[in-house]
């Protein structure tokens, strides 16, 4: 409960972006994940589009090039997996540097890495520009159930209580000359879990009993109702709004 | 892994998006009568736990380690429904805040890593825990057999969606040898770490742990120097009469299972000594086809599933599965008419004299 309250993804700023109502922005980039999703592979040039528009967003927020590059790399695994479908694909095949490729496999690697980058780009802008808190206001306002919001929010609130715990108790083992380095070692790990495991729902006990103690009856008072202008829909729409034109193009072409 | 955008096509990603949005909102209804009013609280603190638990790695040898996913632990510890709330909730929360997994991928990640995952585990484990014998130890064999099945389970019904809606045309016999495959191994890794954390938790604190509710000890009261069961307010656990027979008969099944369903992928091609020598002298050559040839299991595999390993191994778990009824049922009936026949001859049965 010491740490900051904004997450590390979070980069904190006052652009256009940033003062978007949440809701909008968790709408608007929805909107534009569905339609890069449902865009034809053949138009590659749509693809290219997206990512300019994207590049415009990031720099409408000040989001830096290298910071959202880096977190792109969180989709390394599925690249490796894109680069084996051209090898296992079926359909004909097309000689390049001496390899012999599926036609239908290059286009489906090409089909998932565009597709996966500009979602994973997406949702990494969205993360870095709106606050934990507001994130989840916009879940609630966009009519996600209150109760998993609600649970959403707890998730959020005492995951870095519990990642922090787990991290004490590796500091404890570690400091009893515990390394673990084989199977052999699992039973102590699992024990670690199954600590954790009654210290976390322990603490969700008391939790409760804080939370009835306060006046809880099921649910959570709001206190700030997040609202959006009509010129702040159309700003944040503006994004899906545009890759729908290229995807209908695309469509059409 | 996740699964990110553009893996699957829009409309089996809306089909499975509603799916997903279904079993959740069941999941919350199911949730309040597991958890009342603490649901919110308890299951974000769980939920809060599985976020983290993710994050210990065990080491498995040189260098590479694993970690628990967390849906078959998570259905054994906090129950069914708060199990498929929390592991949704963690996705929903890695694919916004991380973007681990694409937001149009969301339906597809909660149905096979959420719902197919929870719902599997669960259902084996509360199974096995009714025909095992009641103890701390079966509620962890149970826990390792439903976190073993559960892993690939969930591939499988990853390689049932791509083959609705698969963006490339790797055939599906390769995806699903190859999905099924490596999450054995993801699963027998899972299987260890899930039993021994539930072991863990029984040991301390076995009121926790959800799927070992009816293991819980009688109070004892001291009366005279000598412990007395306290007078209970619900009804005394089974006869102690029954356990042996079920003990023997759950063996007896999981090792019939095992053998049908794995240990036949590594079997001989022609099995029958018989069969082979008839073969090799042309004996065979006027052997009319079996009346039952075109029945959906004929020749020990199952129609239409063309990967020949895994069709014997299905055909097995299914033959299994039908010798088991029919065998249980004859038994069955026996055994009624013979206790009918025992009432008939005493005049006292064991229920007028208890009541």
């Amino acid at each position: 409960m010491g740490a900051g309250h904004a997450h590390k993804l979070y980069r904190h700023g006052h652009s256009p972006v940033h003062a978007l109502p949440p809701h909008t922005k968790l709408a608007a980039v929805f909107a534009f994940v569905v339609v890069v999703v449902s865009t034809p592979r053949e138009a590659m040039w749509a693809f290219g589009l997206y990512a300019v528009l994207l590049a415009l967003v990031a720099y409408a927020a000040r989001v830096p090039a290298g910071f959202l590059l880096k977190r792109l790399l969180i989709e390394v695994p599925f690249v490796a997996f894109a680069v084996l479908m051209p090898f296992v694909a079926e359909g004909e095949r097309v000689e390049v540097l001496g390899m012999s490729l599926s036609v239908s496999g290059l286009w489906g690697a090409w089909n998932v890495l565009a597709k996966g980058t500009l979602g994973v780009a997406a949702s990494v802008l969205l993360a870095s520009t709106t606050e934990l808190r507001e994130l989840l206001l916009g879940l609630q306002r966009l009519k996600l159930p209150p109760l998993l919001v609600q649970i959403a929010s707890f998730m959020i609130r005492y995951g870095d209580v519990i990642t922090d715990e787990m991290r004490r108790m590796r500091i404890a083992r570690e400091s009893r000359g515990f390394e673990a380095s084989g199977v052999r070692h699992w039973s102590v790990l699992a024990k670690t879990a199954g600590a954790l495991f009654i210290r976390s729902y322990e603490r969700g006990e008391r939790v409760h009993l804080a939370m009835v103690s306060r006046g809880y009856a099921g649910s959570m008072p709001v206190i700030d109702e997040v609202t959006a202008s009509r010129a702040q829909w159309s700003y944040a729409l503006a994004l899906p709004g545009t890759a729908l034109v290229v995807c209908l193009l695309g469509w059409s072409l | 892994m996740h699964v990110p955008d553009g893996f699957i096509d829009a409309p089996t990603s809306v089909a499975t998006g509603v799916v997903a949005a279904a079993a959740v909102a069941a999941s919350l209804r199911g949730a309040r009568r597991e958890l009342d009013e603490r649901t919110a609280p308890l299951a974000g603190l769980v939920a809060a736990f599985i976020f983290a638990v993710q994050m210990l790695n065990f080491p498995v040898a040189a260098g590479t380690s694993g970690h628990l996913l967390g849906g078959a632990l998570a259905a054994i510890l906090v129950g069914p429904y708060t199990g498929v709330l929390c592991v949704s909730v963690v996705l929903l929360m890695q694919g916004i805040l991380f973007a681990d997994g694409g937001l149009t991928a969301l339906g597809v990640n909660i149905t096979c890593m959420g719902i197919v995952t929870v719902v599997v585990a669960y259902a084996l484990f509360r199974g096995l825990v009714k025909v095992l014998p009641r103890t701390r130890r079966s509620v962890t064999a149970a826990s390792f057999v439903a976190a073993l099945v559960s892993v690939p389970a969930s591939a499988l019904a990853f390689t049932a969606l791509y083959a609705v809606g698969g963006t490339t045309d790797v055939s599906i016999g390769k995806v699903a040898t190859a999905m099924v495959g490596v999450h054995i191994l993801i699963g027998i890794g899972e299987a260890a770490i899930t039993a021994l954390t539930v072991g863990a938790v029984i040991a301390v604190r076995p009121d926790l742990v959800h799927g070992a509710r009816d293991l819980r000890q009688r109070l004892k009261l001291l009366v005279n120097g000598e412990l007395v069961d306290a007078p209970a307010d619900e009804p005394t656990a089974a006869p102690v009469a029954a356990r042996s027979p079920r003990k023997v008969w759950a063996a007896g099944l999981v090792a019939s299972l095992v053998l049908a369903g794995f240990v036949s992928f590594y079997a001989s091609a022609s099995p029958d000594g018989l069969e082979k020598v008839a073969a090799d002298n042309g004996i065979d050559k006027k052997v009319e086809e079996h009346a039952a040839a075109d029945s959906p299991l004929a020749d020990y595999g199952v129609k239409d599933i063309t990967d020949a390993r895994l069709s014997g191994g299905l055909a097995g778990v299914i033959g299994v599965g039908v010798t088991m009824v029919a065998g249980t049922g004859v038994f069955w009936a026996v055994r009624r008419r013979r206790t009918a026949e025992g009432a008939d001859a005493s005049d006292v049965s064991p229920a007028s004299t208890s009541a």
